[in-house]
């Protein structure tokens, strides 16, 4: 009988360590089936953070680096001047690249790396236990804010989609969300068209991927998927902010 | 060895790095070690290389993790604060086993310190300035000529290793200018040969092999514990056999011995001839290697020598490893000078006597 359905080549068989419900999973398939799809899981090359990710590599089936926390885009920038036709990724959570990372994001924005970034989103510090990340929302509890982020005392929340869209040397710019079948489907093009940009040779290619923390937001799986479509998607709108006419 | 040439320190470094086969550069500016970043911009792309400006110290190690990891031949360089911010990124390194050749052009220090030459980095670079159990390997020229020597061979050092190897000269070296015979240039590895040369490096499975993981983080405590006591220990016991380099003159039958590296150590060569026509027996140990530290050296101080005299420009750092060596069998005093203040030899002579005296 003939498959109709293959898990993809690039995911190792491997149990998870991510929390039940947690979007990691989804976020980490959706990489690795366009990567198989466009045949680059032999060119591959990923660099992996400092956060809940950190071990990516145990389920991805390509090469890949651990950076230190926040240095992804640096180290990217590195393997990509040795080896400039791979296909190279960062993946990287709020903590790392919205906080400790930011300078590494920006300048590799800045001077248009030809790799693409996947940043997961879940507004809060997941590995170290639940701590305030530079995208917790006002309102929201974390260990660091136990009565929920104020404004007085933190700040608002950084949108780094909107950050970046100034920035010219970051051609692709895509915010998506993995709380729905529909919007893993959208999730996935975005990733295609990220490595479509890179392949092409145009410029820096950013996908952020609103996700959900269930263990640390206090939630099941169900409600936290309510909870980012109610919440987090106000605050950070689902939109493509710039896509080079190449790859439209 | 190329034809002489009258040449400033730092581009005859980088110079040096080239013709061994360096291709990929990530640098900051710092003073005093500017000339390396502006000639690798200037010179990498015409032998097909690559060079980025990073926008910190911090970016430009993490470019070299990168580089390295993907199987380039790298060089990264800064100074003395430069080297400080850069210190999570060589335990890093350290750990991930990657080649690296890093230019530390001392200045004095602490803090944002000055821009004149120091060697108070003698801790963060012999000590591991980062966490953890691990060493880099640091060599100390004297002379533009032998820096051009050290960083050529440093390279395959740091492939034969795995790991990060440091040159350590100052601001003195940097900013000055020698006559100078560079290394030959030699072919640099192409993209194509890197898998077969460093079967562990970044380069893609191409569906032809388990892929590389390359790891940092330990969670599982045994795991790691077995990591520092059966990967990186005898990888540095055998450093320690294998690299100790020192230059001995005059030390049998010396009566005061100097141990001095770097420019520092030409200030102390000197000295010894103004000190020998007054009839006092001086001998010189110039540690080449920081660490693994020149032990060795030291067993050839025999009977005769009263007086060991560290001659540095820190508050005594590497001193320390000098008393270490010594294991106390001779009294070690100390000449030195700090903040970027050098040292002249006739000072070392006077301060020589005076230390005879006193003891």
């Amino acid at each position: 009988m003939k498959p109709v359905f293959e898990v993809t080549k690039g995911m190792r068989e491997k149990v998870s360590h991510y929390c039940p419900g947690c979007t990691h999973g989804i976020a980490h398939r959706l990489i690795m089936e366009v990567l198989d799809e466009r045949g680059q899981l032999g060119d591959a090359i990923g660099v992996s953070p400092v956060g809940c990710s950190i071990v990516a590599h145990q389920y991805l089936n390509v090469d890949m680096i651990e950076a230190s926390h926040g240095r992804a885009p640096a180290v990217a920038s590195g393997i990509k001047r040795v080896h400039p036709n791979s296909p190279v990724f960062t993946y990287q959570g709020d903590g790392d690249l919205a906080s400790i990372g930011i300078g590494e994001l920006i300048h590799a924005a800045g001077r248009g790396e030809k790799f693409c970034t996947f940043f997961i989103n879940n507004a809060i510090y997941g590995m170290t236990g639940g701590q305030m990340a530079p995208t917790t929302l006002v309102g929201q509890k974390a260990t660091t804010c136990v009565e929920g982020r104020t404004v007085e005392q933190a700040g608002n929340p950084l949108r780094i989609c909107e950050l970046l869209n100034t920035i010219d040397g970051a051609v692709y710019v895509e915010r998506v969300s993995l709380h729905s079948p529909s919007a893993v489907r959208a999730a996935k093009k975005a990733i295609h068209r990220a490595f479509e940009v890179q392949e092409k040779g145009l410029g820096y290619a950013f996908v952020e991927l609103l996700s959900t923390c269930p263990t640390n937001w206090g939630m099941t799986p169900v409600k936290a998927t309510e909870w980012l479509k109610e919440n987090m998607i106000p605050y950070y709108p689902v939109k493509q902010f710039k896509c080079p006419e190449e790859v439209k | 060895m190329q034809e002489k040439r009258l040449l400033k320190g730092n581009e005859a470094f980088a110079i040096a790095a080239i013709n061994a086969g360096c291709r990929f550069y990530f640098g900051y500016p710092i003073t005093p070690q500017n000339e390396v970043p502006e000639y690798m911009s200037r010179e990498l792309k015409k032998v097909g290389g690559s060079f980025i400006q990073a926008e910190s110290e911090l970016a430009s190690v993490n470019m070299a993790y990168g580089a390295a990891s993907a199987g380039g031949r790298v060089l990264i360089s800064s100074s003395s604060p430069g080297i400080a911010l850069m210190q999570e990124g060589f335990s890093d390194l350290a750990v991930i086993q990657a080649p690296v050749v890093a230019i530390n052009v001392m200045r004095s220090g602490p803090g944002i310190g000055g821009i004149q030459p120091g060697q108070a980095d003698y801790f963060q670079v012999t000590r591991g300035g980062g966490n953890g159990d691990y060493h880099i390997i640091v060599y100390a020229p004297k002379s533009i000529q032998e820096a051009c020597e050290m960083i050529y061979n440093a390279f395959d050092v740091a492939d034969e290793y795995r790991n990060p190897v440091m040159i350590c000269a100052d601001g003195m070296l940097g900013q000055m200018m020698e006559p100078v015979c560079v290394p030959e240039p030699r072919e640099a590895m192409k993209e194509e040969d890197i898998p077969a040369a460093k079967p562990w490096a970044l380069t893609g499975h191409k569906n032809q092999r388990e892929r590389n993981a390359i790891n940092s983080v330990f969670l599982q405590q045994e795991v790691l514990e077995d990591f520092n006591m059966n990967v990186l220990a005898p990888k540095y016991e055998k450093a320690k056999k294998e690299l100790p380099e020192a230059e001995i003159i005059d030390v049998e039958g010396a009566e005061v011995v100097f141990v001095s590296y770097g420019s520092t150590s030409r200030m102390a060569r000197e000295a010894m001839e103004i000190l020998k026509e007054e009839g006092i027996k001086v001998g010189l140990i110039r540690p080449k290697t920081l660490w693994p530290f020149p032990d060795f050296a030291f067993e050839q101080i025999g009977e005769s020598t009263k007086h060991v005299i560290a001659v540095e420009l820190s508050m005594g750092q590497m001193m320390q490893d000098v008393k270490l060596a010594l294991n106390g069998r001779i009294p070690v005093s100390l000449i030195n000078k700090v903040g970027g203040v050098l040292l002249d030899p006739e000072e070392i002579a006077e301060r020589t006597k005076k230390i005879m005296e006193v003891r």
